[in-house]
């Protein structure tokens, strides 16, 4: 009965996208108030009758409703409910389910916080969200239906045990919430090359949106990212898989986006630019989901097993993607160019960053579709890993690093380059020197740390100058200002994790017996042998391994090696002890003879600095929207109506 | 400098950086490229010697052992024609296992020797690694072009 009852939900969900989308766009090409008036109430109708539908899938999941064939083949009776719960989006089409039901999520918070922009844009921007919701619900209902029913099955096949862990409870729906946050900077866009009233409101309206999307995105990322670390047991922190890198290309040009938003707001100039950036980060989350969740990552020819889905997302892509470019070809010429800027200017400064974020967008782009092309073609498999990403990324990265110390400091419109050096000359002499220092605390002086060091100085060199000018010119409080520099900050932070991460991190892989010793960075662990334990879904060896260091105790940790009981699958939980300056990581491998084990050992310096950092940046981001001047138009309108 | 001078300068200066973008990047994309290729094919010695590049196919039943360190595996890939013999130094993957897709990265020693420093075996029990599924099909239509003359299936 419930999954009937949530089939019929999306049904009404279908229904109530195609009034919210067809009324308003129509009532806004026809100035007809009462058809755009339809937004406000069919968005909410759909996003509820979404919602209704999650509801009724958690629930068949919750209840162990073997029935549905999507609970049979994710869940299963004896796993914990709260991963009974995060299952409901662990399939295909229960993520797609989550994707439609953020995408609600977003188009109810437009309804509620956009009283003060014109009717026909809220008109319009309702309508575009609900042409994407359509896409999504049509996509679902037609191919993808996670209310399919079958005989009662005994039990189900259980989740995959590496989505069994409470980072999975919050990292797919924050990560959701930043894909899905960029289909509001495009759903303006769009309005706007639709209108054709693309000013400096426009932008003002759109990047308090932008901005949240962002962060959300950026914070998804860092989830994932330690989750592959302490999950996958092979320390790691990013992998350049490409389920991360369709993570990372929305990240990249959405990062483009905000920036250039910014002078489209203050400069008015990059207005086609922004609408295009705009498009492109939504376009890349729409394909990053399709990637990651259509298995053709994993094979192109599982795209081929199910046709209906892999045209059903093609098309979808073609429509959206060739749709606004279409559009914005027809109108971008009526955008018009805006104010001119000098060659060294904050301009020029931005238009530089846009450039090698895009260029970094590109070549990951690059990197990860073309094997799927080559393969898709027939001509062989080959595959791109860290090596070339590496190798491009570093150059990309270090003058982005140095735009970031000095971009914020320039002038608009035109910037004088002498005052430029005369402001940061002792802050770049300094960092060069402490950055020439620093490398030999770690007791081996390796050039990249001299160089990661410098960009990470320079940074905070840069907003040092920034933030003190500020105050001494007696401006205010301008959170956009301070959320500015906290985010640049938190790349600062980043960017000296992964330095100190990759130049001095050790691993061991060993055979231990009882009473094994093994000193690895002035640390030594003691193996103390495994015990056998039974967790609810599953049975598993857990390690003990004793850390010490002079001989002071540090902790004792408990590597184990399961396996689940329903797919009989042998799974790895590394055990972590995390620290400030180093973390220590272990996992264990298999059972050798002799009662011995292969176990890992890792000393990563610093690690926990690369996520430090991105949740600074995304902190950054949060106060940056709860700047004031987002909200000075409500207020003015507020007046106005009292 | 007028403001057509200046505006030539920056044109010319995007379109440089654009240039040196584009060449960093397309280089680092060929030299980094790996292919793969089947045990046949390597047998064949269709497969480089001075790169890196990916073997897969099924691990053969009962040709992995250990040295005495309890790290350093060694165990032959097969795609049902022909194996190859791939030694690993390191932990292998959870769904590491005798009769399971497998798929290697590394260099062909110069003993014939395949040493990996990256032995993949995926997230999922019943999934196979493509590479892997390729290799097999690959033998088999091998093998089956060789039959199929006697008319045999």
């Amino acid at each position: 009965m419930i999954p009937e009852l949530g089939n019929f939900a999306l049904i009404v969900a279908l229904l109530m996208a195609l009034t919210q989308s067809i009324l308003p766009l129509a009532g806004a090409a026809r100035n007809i108030p009462s058809w755009m008036s339809v937004a406000r109430p069919a968005a909410r109708a759909q996003s509820l009758f979404v919602a209704i539908a999650f509801a009724c899938l958690a629930y068949s999941f919750l209840s162990n409703d073997f029935s549905v064939i999507n609970v049979t083949q994710h869940s299963y009776s004896r796993l914990p409910a709260v991963y009974r719960f995060t299952a409901t989006w662990g399939s295909h089409e229960g993520s797609l389910l989550l994707w439609t039901l953020i995408l609600g999520l977003w188009t109810f918070a437009v309804t509620l916080f956009s009283r003060h922009l014109p009717d026909d844009m809220v008109a319009r921007v309702i309508g575009v969200m609900g042409l994407v919701s359509c896409g999504l619900l049509l996509f679902m209902l037609l191919t993808s239906n996670p209310f399919l029913r079958m005989p009662m099955a005994p039990d189900g096949s259980d989740l995959n045990p590496l989505l069994q862990d409470p980072g999975m409870v919050i990292h797919p729906p924050i990560l959701y919430m930043g894909y899905v946050g960029f289909s509001v900077a495009f759903a303006f866009a769009l309005a706007a090359l639709i209108s054709g009233k693309l000013d400096a409101s426009w932008a003002r309206w759109s990047r308090p949106w932008t901005t949240a999307a962002w962060s959300f995105l950026t914070l998804g990322i860092m989830m994932g990212s330690w989750w592959a670390y302490y999950e996958l047991g092979w320390g790691g922190w990013w992998f350049w898989d490409p389920t991360e890198n369709a993570s990372l290309m929305p990240w990249l040009v959405g990062t483009a986006l905000i920036h250039s938003l910014a002078v489209t707001e203050k400069r008015g100039s990059f207005k086609a630019w922004t609408v295009l950036l705009a498009i492109a980060a939504f376009s890349l989350s729409l394909l990053g989901t399709f990637l990651v969740r259509s298995g053709v990552l994993s094979s192109v020819h599982s795209f081929a097993s199910d046709p209906a889905r892999g045209l059903f997302i093609l098309a979808f892509l073609a429509v959206v993607i060739g749709g606004s470019l279409l559009l914005f070809a027809f109108r971008a010429n009526q955008v018009g160019l805006g104010g001119r800027f000098a060659l060294v200017s904050r301009e020029s400064f931005l238009m530089a960053n846009n450039i090698l974020l895009l260029t970094a967008c590109g070549s990951v782009l690059l990197g990860t579709l073309y094997p799927l092309f080559i393969d898709a073609l027939g001509l062989g498999k080959i595959s791109v890993g860290p090596p070339y990403f590496n190798s491009v990324f570093v150059p990309l990265v270090l003058p982005l690093l140095f735009l970031v110390g000095v971009g914020p400091l320039a002038r608009w419109k035109q910037a004088s380059v002498p005052d430029l050096v005369s402001r940061l000359k002792w802050g770049f002499a300094a960092s060069v020197v402490v950055a020439l220092l620093l490398p030999f605390t770690m007791g081996a002086w390796k050039p990249m740390v001299a160089v990661g060091y410098l960009s990470a100085l320079w940074i905070v060199v840069g907003v040092a100058i920034n933030v003190q000018s500020r105050l001494r010119s007696g401006a205010g409080w301008s959170a956009n200002f301070y959320g500015m520099n906290l985010a640049h900050l938190g790349v600062a932070v980043t960017v000296i994790g992964i330095t100190m991460v990759s130049a001095y991190e050790s691993e061991r892989n060993v055979r231990m017996i009882v009473g094994d010793t093994i000193t690895l960075q002035g640390y030594t662990f003691r193996f103390n042998g495994v015990k056998h334990i039974d967790g609810p879904n599953y049975t598993a060896e857990r390690g003990a391994l004793e850390v010490t260091r002079n001989g002071n105790p540090v902790t004792i940790l408990y590597p184990e090696k399961r396996t689940y009981l329903a797919s009989g699958m042998p799974f790895s939980d590394s055990a972590i002890n995390y620290g400030f300056t180093r973390d220590l990581y272990t996992a264990l491998g298999e059972p050798l003879d002799g009662g011995a084990w292969s176990v890992r050992l890792f000393h990563k310096p610093f690690v926990v600095w690369i996520w430090i950092g991105a949740v600074l940046m995304a902190l950054g981001g949060v106060l940056a929207i709860s700047d004031r001047r987002y909200r000075a138009a409500l207020r003015k309108q507020g007046r106005a109506v009292a | 400098m007028k403001k057509r001078h200046r505006n030539l300068l920056l044109i010319a200066v995007v379109v440089v950086a654009l240039g040196a973008i584009a060449a960093l990047v397309l280089n680092a994309f060929r030299s980094n490229l790996v292919f793969f290729f089947t045990p046949t094919q390597v047998v064949k010695g269709e497969a480089p010697r001075e790169r890196t590049f990916r073997v897969g196919g099924l691990v053969e039943k009962g040709s992995l052992s250990r040295e005495a360190d309890g790290v350093t595996a060694h165990f032959r890939v097969t795609d049902t024609a022909q194996t190859i013999p791939v030694t690993y130094k390191g932990l292998l993957p959870d769904l590491f296992k005798e009769g399971k897709g497998v798929v290697a990265e590394g260099r062909l020693s110069g003993n014939g020797e395949f040493v990996a420093d990256q032995v993949l075996a995926k997230h999922d029990e019943n999934y196979m690694p493509p590479e892997a599924a390729s290799a097999l099909e690959q033998a088999q239509k091998a093998q089956k072009t060789l039959v199929s003359p006697e008319g045999k299936q």
